[in-house]
């Protein structure tokens, strides 16, 4: 079983909903990022998506380009954030780690080396947030064999026949884009994301996160009752832009601790 | 003659183009999809087509016999096809009216659109205004600052255009922030691509209505000089108006197709825009194609003298004619370039874009080596007079 399916697996038995934090490797510099994983984790986190930072983050809002600005202007590549989750797995050999990024830098490394060296750095999923399913499909192969799983994005505009599709590609989790937009947006509709939830849910083998938008212990809270698990990106990007570089961590975890605490209360 | 019906059905030339989006997109790009399908074949819409591009933009463009210029080089004959003289003084027009005409059908009030140049923001604000519809431009900061012209033009237009202010401040950011926008804003958008890139079907919808230009020419050549040109050269940004006149050449293999990018200051230098020439294949704006990329993926920033070649990627289709050999690929220098922009002027009374001026300036390189009755036809994509500032300052004459 996969480092991913097994923390599912537990929080169920626990009655429990999955909190997963997003940041992008790098931001606010490399030298932080493993103490920013950790302290996301002593905060409550589950599962880390750790983002590959690119150049061109087309489904991304500001938040999350900025956060790629500053990693790259570190030049923090697609190997530096590998090596990262080495460094993390030292230190930590249960929190699944799952990489989201663009195709770009990927194939700049070469499909078949990035899944060895995920492989070799512990990374348990992958995200590949442009890529369409006969590509992902090929990536997939070279992941599955190395039990590292496949995770997809459906939203509100996904077809019946899409959810299929993807459902039965998806290997960890689905993750539920809930509203229509970019990272960092905020109009989210908590009804019509339940409703949405419930319509993958009677075709999907994994469990499902919702994620984009939640900013607030609230929505996290009301969100937790109808996903299996919640995903908070650029409210988290948002603090550690706001902080110092030394507290970046600290402040990061703090945050984290109260999504885990709302989240958490009605159980 | 060889048939070329590229794409496949999933947006393919080879193992270029395809469809590289998040999934918010999907379904407005398979909406899209298949409303170009089904109204490429619909002779209603090829009719009113048809009907604008020759009430509208007043198409055919002729083709101009460039003598002067060629006696002077004393080698093969230079002609000229004239999308200069097209409504709004460039190629453009010729798609953003079959999107305009698309748009519309689908019940879009809202259009919008990337630009570097100026040229299709332009374009794209002329056909909104036209239709009655809501258009903004998005348009990178650094080229709103070179092109302010076209900038007030737009706005003229009614177009409300948005500076981007994220990465390099040029094209590619434009159109990462029109995808955001679009993403965003689905149910009553249309995106205006203004090339032959992004997602598929763009490659091929933006093709489509601009093969106009090469259809025109298979005529009119014979017309003219009794027969086919020897080479056909046009410049690349994203290649649109290279794609317009190269497609109905394509199958005719006696004609050499010469795509010819941005040398900025030379491809050695580092400072060029040339996808094709220097670059490598990857993964950007929705398609697979030729990219100026780091060795770690990052996309790097292009430099050209003219922003409508200022972009690191190119359409799927050209990168697909450069592996298999049917169309050659050069650079020209931003340098060459303004010498072929003086050089007409001067010698033809006719003012072209720095865009059209890289393969007018190729052509004039090959020209003296090759006989007296062979022929090269240009593309003259696009007229000059937005860039009256930026040859001037070259110059060092302030306006
Ligand atoms: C006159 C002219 N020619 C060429 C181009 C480059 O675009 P493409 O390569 O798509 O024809 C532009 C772009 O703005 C332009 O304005």
């Amino acid at each position: 079983m996969s480092r991913i399916s097994a923390t599912f697996e537990k929080l169920a038995q626990e009655r429990r909903k999955a909190l997963i934090p997003f940041f992008t490797a790098g931001d606010p510099s490399l030298h932080q990022c493993v103490p920013t994983m950790q302290a996301m984790v002593a905060g409550g986190a589950d599962l880390i998506e750790l983002g590959i930072p690119f150049s061109d983050p087309m489904a991304d809002g500001p938040t999350i380009q900025r956060a790629s600005e500053r990693a790259l202007k570190q030049g923090v590549s697609l190997s530096d954030v590998l090596d990262a989750v080495s460094r993390f797995r030292q230190s930590d050999v249960a929190t699944p780690v799952v990489l989201m990024g663009y195709a770009n830098p990927i194939e700049r490394m070469g499909r078949e080396l990035f899944a060895e060296r995920c492989a070799e750095a512990g990374v348990d999923g992958v995200l590949v947030v442009d890529y369409p399913p006969d590509e992902a499909r090929a990536l997939g192969a070279l992941l599955s064999p190395r039990n590292i799983d496949s995770i997809f994005l459906l939203s509100p505009t996904s077809t019946d026949e899409r959810i299929k599709e993807i459902a039965a590609m998806s290997t960890g989790y689905i993750y539920y884009v809930s509203l229509r937009g970019v990272t960092g947006a905020s109009n989210i509709d908590v009804a019509d994301v339940a409703r949405q939830i419930a319509r993958i849910k009677a075709v999907a083998r994994v469990p499902v996160g919702v994620g984009f938008g939640i900013r607030d212990d609230a929505t996290a809270r009301a969100l937790s009752a109808v996903a299996d698990a919640i995903v908070v990106g650029s409210r988290i990007v948002e603090e550690i832009e706001t902080s110092s570089e030394s507290q970046a961590p600290a402040a990061v975890g703090a945050l984290i601790n109260r999504f885990r605490q709302a989240m958490d209360a009605d159980r | 003659m060889k048939i070329y019906d590229m794409p496949d059905r999933e947006g393919h030339f080879g193992p270029y183009g395809g469809t590289f989006v998040s999934e918010t997109l999907i379904a407005a790009i398979d909406e899209l999809k298949r409303q170009y399908l089904r109204f490429r074949d619909d002779p209603e819409f090829q009719e009113e087509f048809a009907y604008e591009l020759k009430h509208y933009v007043g198409r055919p463009s002729p083709i101009y016999h460039a003598r002067r210029l060629s006696e002077s080089l004393g080698g093969a004959q230079i002609y000229l096809k004239r999308e200069d003289l097209n409504h709004t003084g460039a190629h453009k027009i010729n798609n953003t009216v079959g999107q305009a005409m698309l748009a519309r059908r689908m019940g879009k009030q809202r259009v919008i659109a990337e630009t570097g140049a100026g040229q299709h923001g332009v374009a794209t604000a002329t056909v909104a205004a036209r239709y009655g519809m809501e258009c903004v431009v998005y348009m990178g900061s650094e080229d709103v600052r070179r092109q302010a012209q076209n900038v007030y033009r737009m706005k003229l237009l009614g177009a409300r255009v948005v500076p981007v202010e994220s990465g390099s401040k040029t094209l590619k950011d434009a159109l990462n922030e029109a995808m955001r926008d679009w993403v965003t804003n689905v149910q009553d958008t249309f995106y205006i691509i203004g090339t032959v890139a992004g997602p598929h079907p763009y490659p091929m919808m933006v093709r489509d209505f601009n093969a106009v230009v090469g259809r025109e020419c298979l005529v009119q050549m014979p017309e003219m000089a009794g027969r086919q040109p020897d080479v056909v050269l046009a410049c690349v940004g994203g290649g649109s108006n290279a794609m317009g006149i190269f497609h109905s050449y394509i199958p005719h293999e006696s004609v050499r197709l010469m795509g010819v990018e941005a040398g900025g200051e030379g491809v050695a230098s580092g400072h060029h825009a040339a996808s094709l020439v220097a670059g490598t294949p990857g993964v950007l704006h929705g398609n697979r194609t030729y990219l100026l990329q780091d060795a770690n993926g990052q996309i790097i920033e292009t430099h050209s003298i003219s922003a409508g070649l200022d972009y690191p990627g190119v359409g799927p289709e050209h990168a697909w004619l450069k592996d298999t050999g049917r169309a050659e690929y050069v650079a020209i220098t931003d340098d060459e370039a303004l010498n072929a922009f003086h050089t007409l002027c001067r010698m033809e009374g006719i003012i072209p874009a720095l865009e059209s001026s890289h393969a007018l300036a190729q052509a004039m390189k090959m020209a003296p080596a090759m006989k007296r009755d062979q022929i090269l036809l240009v593309n003259l994509s696009g007229r000059g007079d937005k860039d009256m500032a930026t040859v001037a300052e070259r110059s060092g004459i302030r306006l």
